[in-house]
């Protein structure tokens, strides 16, 4: 059993509106009963349609919003008590949908070193933090790049080292390819990936392309700002029509595999890829 | 009545001794009805290439008619082709800045000269057909959901009364139901009005589905312009450039190798499915 990284209890979140004489006028529940424990080193995808509150509730795990009932537990503290939440943010970072809106400085390696140089940490050790992080998400040669002349793709990976030089304990995404095109796609998920599985990093990733989910430990969906599902890939994939009643889309080999068994054609739950349905397919015949 | 690019290229620094090319020799026709899709990398030249269709950039070679004329003759007038060729470009709706919804749309039919009373019932017929609910148009643009503002932009072009749609990436940043909403109304636009729909995107799925017709663009030139079928037939070819075809082209040829007499030209679930169904009764 993983340690738990975060664990959250009963969150609410509400969003609340006043008019010019602060009376409230409208309230909007957007994080309706959260419970969910993140086990440390695991990724974690939350899946939902615009408005199910998957960022609401992300924007949580850092302290970036707090809760209005219940409680989030970083690593034994509750972010409600913690006086630096800085120290929070170093630990578990934010990486938003917008790459352009995350990046500071003229020059690659200042913005990496950003982070790491408010903290006061000595410059050799600095140096020593960019170049490990440029190093691990394949942007090393762009060291003395503008990030303006970078791809979609190359600035979120500038962003995500901007994260590794504070040395996190969690990554948090926010529909970190929402904006990107697919080969931008895949070189910010590879690298995630690589990061959780070599450096231990937790992944906390919002999102809402299916696609992206199929390699990841752990899959909760929510909608209405409560979790209507969760679990691996496998068992959320087996359930089409549940995703479908929350709005979501599944991939193509999802979708055929589903559309063939409601034919009568007796394929196994819990296709995924390309490979797992020809494979299927062809012990049928 | 057609869009024709004869021969054109753009240079980024004409006065560099070595060219760097944005667009290369590109030849191209569109007809009014067609739906064509552009797709390629990013910096591929789609967007670039999109701005010559409607005069916003002009091709340092070669030349674009409009119906036959050289748009960038001198007495052709841009500003009425730019009424006949509209383009939405990524993320318009972070370009809504009017107090409400309906004066958002009024202000690309004002701006070429209706009368309020004329922008209006364009502005209005436009929210209709892309599906705006009437309680929304007085509404402040803010409020409205991510899909919403993307359709009131779009709104604001169609009240134009345009023959040519250009979309850049409408449905960035999206959910699957937003995305999907978009292209089922642009999709009807160009049926039922005939308007042409010129798609740049990112999505194989999409463009499979919805166009006619494919450009695929590479390093500042057209590779390929053919139906999807056979776009999607050179899957490999695409995966050079950093392109793919839908996910059941793949699971189409996966099965060809594995000596199911499948047709690999499959690019949709549906045909999918009725393939496999029909190779799986016939064996037994």
């Amino acid at each position: 059993m993983r340690n738990i990284l975060i664990k959250i209890r009963d969150l609410v979140h509400e969003y609340r509106e006043y008019d010019e004489n602060d009376n409230l006028v409208k309230t909007m529940r957007a994080v309706d009963g959260v419970t969910l424990d993140i086990e440390e080193g695991s990724f974690v995808a939350v899946l939902g349609h615009n408005g199910s509150g998957k960022s609401t509730f992300a924007k949580h795990l850092n302290a970036l919003l707090m809760p209005t009932e219940g409680t989030v537990i970083f690593s034994g503290r509750d972010v409600q008590e913690i006086e630096n939440l800085w120290e929070l943010r170093k630990e578990a970072g934010m990486i938003f949908q917008n790459p352009d809106n995350q990046i500071i400085s003229n020059v690659v390696e200042e913005d990496v070193a950003f982070g790491p140089e408010n903290l006061g940490i000595p410059s050799e050790e600095i140096i020593a933090r960019v170049a490990f992080a440029l190093q691990r998400v394949g942007m090393e040669a762009y060291r003395l790049s503008s990030p303006n002349k970078l791809s979609g793709g190359q600035k979120q990976r500038i962003g995500i080292a901007g994260l590794l030089a504070m040395k996190p304990r969690c990554i948090l995404m926010d529909e970190p390819t929402a904006m990107l095109d697919p080969e931008g796609r895949r070189e910010v998920l590879r690298t995630v990936h690589e990061l959780n599985r070599q450096e231990k990093i937790t992944v906390v990733m919002i999102t809402h392309y299916l696609e992206e989910v199929v390699d990841v430990d752990r899959v909760v969906v929510m909608d209405h700002g409560k979790i209507v599902m969760d679990g691996t890939p496998k068992e959320i994939f087996s359930r089409i029509d549940k995703l479908k009643e929350h709005h979501m889309r599944v991939p193509q080999v999802v979708e055929l595999a589903d559309e063939l068994r409601k034919e009568g054609i007796a394929l196994p739950e819990g296709i995924l890829t390309v490979d797992e349905l020809v494979e299927a397919l062809c012990r049928l015949r | 009545m057609s869009i024709k690019v004869d021969h054109v290229s753009y240079v980024y620094d004409p006065d560099q001794k070595v060219r760097r090319y944005a667009i290369q020799d590109v030849s191209l026709e569109i007809r009014k009805g067609e739906f064509v899709s552009i797709i390629g990398h990013t910096g591929s030249g789609k967007s670039t290439l999109v701005q010559f269709l409607n005069g916003l950039l002009k091709p340092t070679e070669g030349h674009v008619y409009f119906d036959g004329r050289d748009i960038f003759e001198k007495d052709f007038s841009l500003k009425l082709l730019r009424q006949k060729v509209g383009i939405v470009f990524q993320y318009p709706d972070h370009q809504l800045f009017e107090s409400d919804v309906l004066k958002d749309v009024m202000f690309g039919p004002k701006n070429m000269g209706q009368s309020p009373k004329e922008a209006e019932a364009n502005a209005r017929a436009a929210l209709k057909v892309m599906a705006m609910d009437e309680s929304t148009f007085e509404k402040s643009p803010f409020e409205l959901s991510g899909g919403q503002k993307r359709r009131v932009a779009i709104a604001g072009i169609l009240a134009m009364n345009p023959d040519y749609l250009i979309l850049d990436e409408p449905t960035a940043g999206l959910d699957p139901e937003g995305r999907d909403e978009i292209l089922e109304l642009i999709r009807t636009l160009n049926w039922s009005q005939r308007i042409a729909v010129i798609l740049v995107s990112h999505s194989m799925e999409d463009v499979a589905e919805y166009a006619n017709r494919i450009l695929v663009m590479n390093d500042g030139r057209i590779i390929m312009d053919d139906t999807p079928k056979n776009v999607f037939r050179s899957y490999q070819e695409l995966e050079k450039i950093g392109l793919s075809a839908p996910q059941v082209t793949y699971v189409a040829h996966e099965l060809k190798k594995k000596g199911f007499p499948i047709d690999e030209d499959i690019m949709t679930v549906e045909e999918a499915k009725k393939e496999i169904l029909r190779i799986l009764t016939h064996d037994s």
